[in-house]
């Protein structure tokens, strides 16, 4: 309700002293404009920061990127920061390809694992479980998006690694050993591993893609999931004639936003990647590195020459990377489902 | 829609009926597979920190800094935790607001295709890494003034900013139009009625969004390591001065190396998760409210 003295402020324009009356109001409008310029810029904040973001990294990375050259970086593999001698400009010590395969890698396991795992979750808690069940199903699903990385970190540490190192070892005593493929499974298994870390990135990314796939299903129109019914189709043929075709669209986006959440997440990775950052390691049950972990990890330590500049280059390229797939993400989620 | 035809088709044919229910048997047992790992993977989690944290936790690891040799039992998080709220507190008093102001301008104030780029921006910067956010403060905030408690404040009122535009925004948009209408027909101005009607009638729904984006704003770790950086063992007040967070110090104490170390780091733990379980549950409970007053 709007106070009764602006109310009375409105009918006093009808009696002598409008001039005063007027002036309120001009003031009010003001008052209104003040508010309305306000709001715009809060709004307009969130370009600021973007572009800000941008600028400054690029700022912080321009001596080390004037120094070894732009692109240097990311077509070296070597990361070796105690080498960097300020007066050669070449090779670059400061190499990103191992990095870059490492955020990959990381998040590849991650969207293996959690991609089919968030579908069948999103999937029984919009059309199979009971009605009553629908919301603490969905509250629980939720719940692992709380739970902070720094505790999954810590919880991947002492209680995953000791848990799956059975199987790895057996994986890198069979598969390992085979010719060819032997050199993506190969051993030794240390505990800290690129494997570790899509693992704890998959639970950590799973209740994110769930969560919009579970709006992509609710949106399935009722009528249509009846009709398939009504010709006899299984709960199964329901959900394949139905539900899922109206849903492709925003499956990709779905995806595509856990990926941009687990290439970038960045402590619980740092606990449980091993953190080697020299060059890439080709098995995956070996240690590494990635964007996020390496920039974590000897940011308050970078002593040598251009090494805090060239971690600030390592985060230029991983905004890039972000950039890149949460714009594309959220252009096919947009198109898809309005969310 | 060929599928449809084929499947009442073979209606006639029992086999074919009993085959079909099979495999719509089978996958359902194979989706509700899925979830129930997922449902155990956070059971897993949840389990494993209790238990670890119940036996580290005591009324001392409230109220104690740790002590200087990590290896020594006993002591606690008390600085982490002040830190923590310290930080978070002044994060949430800039975020909150600009976050709102930001929606109130989408839904009631933007114009033409301004709205529409912003609230694009904003979905892209909730998935921006947070590493990444910590980095941009310290090349604007730390290499001027120096590691502080406010610097992370800072990078966490970035994190939070966009969650608290979006949830705002979309709580807004349920505000029925009848009252705006009602409130101008009234006389009222745009502002008036942006603070007097929208906002008070989406304000449950303002609250859970601004407490999620709290809670995630107090586990988050990684921005914190380029901004507040920690400062091991003395209770900090001044936010202008490097300061320790619940976060940062189960990261550090996670590495020590020893038992003690890392049995308060599952104290701190199991009080983080305490906090951010506390924090989401009690949002939720707003956001149920604001479900059954709607129209």
């Amino acid at each position: 309700m709007p106070p009764p003295a602006d109310a009375g402020g409105g009918i006093a324009v009808m009696r002598p002293g409008v001039s005063r009356v007027s002036l309120r109001r001009q003031r009010r409008r003001w008052g209104d404009t003040v508010f309305g310029s306000a709001v715009a810029l809060t709004g307009g904040l969130v370009l600021v920061v973007i572009v800000g973001m941008v600028v400054f990294l690029v700022l912080q990375g321009l001596p080390a990127m004037q120094h070894y050259g732009f692109f240097s970086f990311i077509t070296a593999g070597r990361w070796a920061p105690s080498e960097a001698d300020p007066t050669l400009t070449h090779p670059n010590p400061y190499g990103i390809l191992q990095f870059m395969y490492g955020m990959l890698i990381t998040s590849l396991i991650g969207m293996i694992i959690a991609v089919p795992l968030a579908i069948g979750a999103a999937l029984v808690i919009t059309e199979i479980a009971p009605r009553r069940l629908q919301r603490p199903l969905s509250s629980l699903v939720d719940l692992l998006a709380a739970v902070p990385s720094v505790v999954y970190g810590f919880w991947g540490i002492f209680a995953l690694i000791p848990a799956i190192r059975p199987i790895v070892d057996f994986l890198t005593s069979t598969l390992g050993t085979v010719p060819v493929i032997g050199v993506v499974f190969g051993g030794p298994f240390f505990g800290v591993s690129y494997f570790t870390a899509g693992l704890v990135l998959a639970i950590m990314i799973l209740p994110i893609i769930a969560a919009v796939w579970r709006e992509v299903f609710r949106s399935t129109p009722r009528n249509e999931k009846e009709a398939a019914f009504a010709l006899g189709a299984t709960r199964w043929e329901m959900i394949r004639i139905a539900v899922m075709p109206r849903a492709r669209s925003g499956i990709v986006g779905a995806s595509l936003i856990g990926l941009g959440r687990a290439l970038g997440e960045t402590i619980a990775v740092t606990m449980v990647i091993g953190n080697a950052v020299l060059h890439i390691n080709p098995s995956v049950f070996s240690q590494g590195a990635t964007m996020s972990s390496v920039i974590a990890n000897e940011f308050t330590e970078a002593t040598e020459p251009f090494h805090l500049s060239a971690l600030f280059v390592v985060g230029f390229w991983l905004l890039v990377v972000a950039l890149i797939v949460n714009v594309v993400a959220r252009t096919v989620v947009r198109r898809g489902v309005a969310l | 829609m060929s599928q449809l035809a084929i499947a009442s088709g073979a209606m006639r044919n029992r086999p074919a009926l009993r085959r079909r229910r099979a495999k719509s048997g089978v996958y359902t047992g194979l989706l509700i597979a899925a979830l129930l790992v997922a449902v155990g993977a956070l059971a897993w989690v949840l389990v494993y920190v209790g238990v670890e944290g119940f036996s580290a936790i005591s009324v001392n690891f409230l109220t104690h800094n740790p002590p200087g040799d990590p290896a020594a039992a006993g002591g606690g998080f008390f600085n982490g935790i002040i830190g923590s709220l310290i930080v978070v507190g002044i994060a949430a008093g800039i975020a909150i607001p600009l976050g709102i102001g930001a929606a109130v301008y989408l839904v009631e104030y933007g114009k033409g295709s301004a709205p529409g780029a912003i609230r694009f921006v904003n979905d892209v910067l909730i998935g921006i890494p947070t590493i990444v956010t910590g980095a941009f403060v310290y090349a604007i905030w730390v290499t001027h003034f120096g590691f502080s408690g406010f610097a992370g404040s800072l990078a966490l009122a970035i994190v939070m900013l966009p969650l608290v535009t979006r949830t705002t925004e979309e709580m807004l948009r349920l505000v029925p139009n009848d009252l705006r209408e009602g409130s101008l027909a009234l006389g009222a101005t745009r502002s008036q009625t942006v603070l007097r009607i929208c906002l008070p009638t989406a304000l449950p729904g303002i609250i859970t969004g601004a407490m999620l984006a709290v809670a995630r704003a107090m586990g988050e770790t990684a921005p914190l390591l380029l901004t507040a950086l920690g400062n091991e063992l003395f209770t900090e007040f001044n936010p202008g001065r490097r300061m320790e967070t619940l976060s940062l110090q189960i990261f550090t104490n996670a590495f020590t190396g020893f038992k003690e170390a890392q049995s308060r780091a599952w104290a701190g733990a199991l009080t983080l998760i305490a906090i951010v379980l506390i924090l989401t549950a009690a949002a939720r409970f707003f956001g149920r409210r604001v479900r059954t007053a709607g129209p």
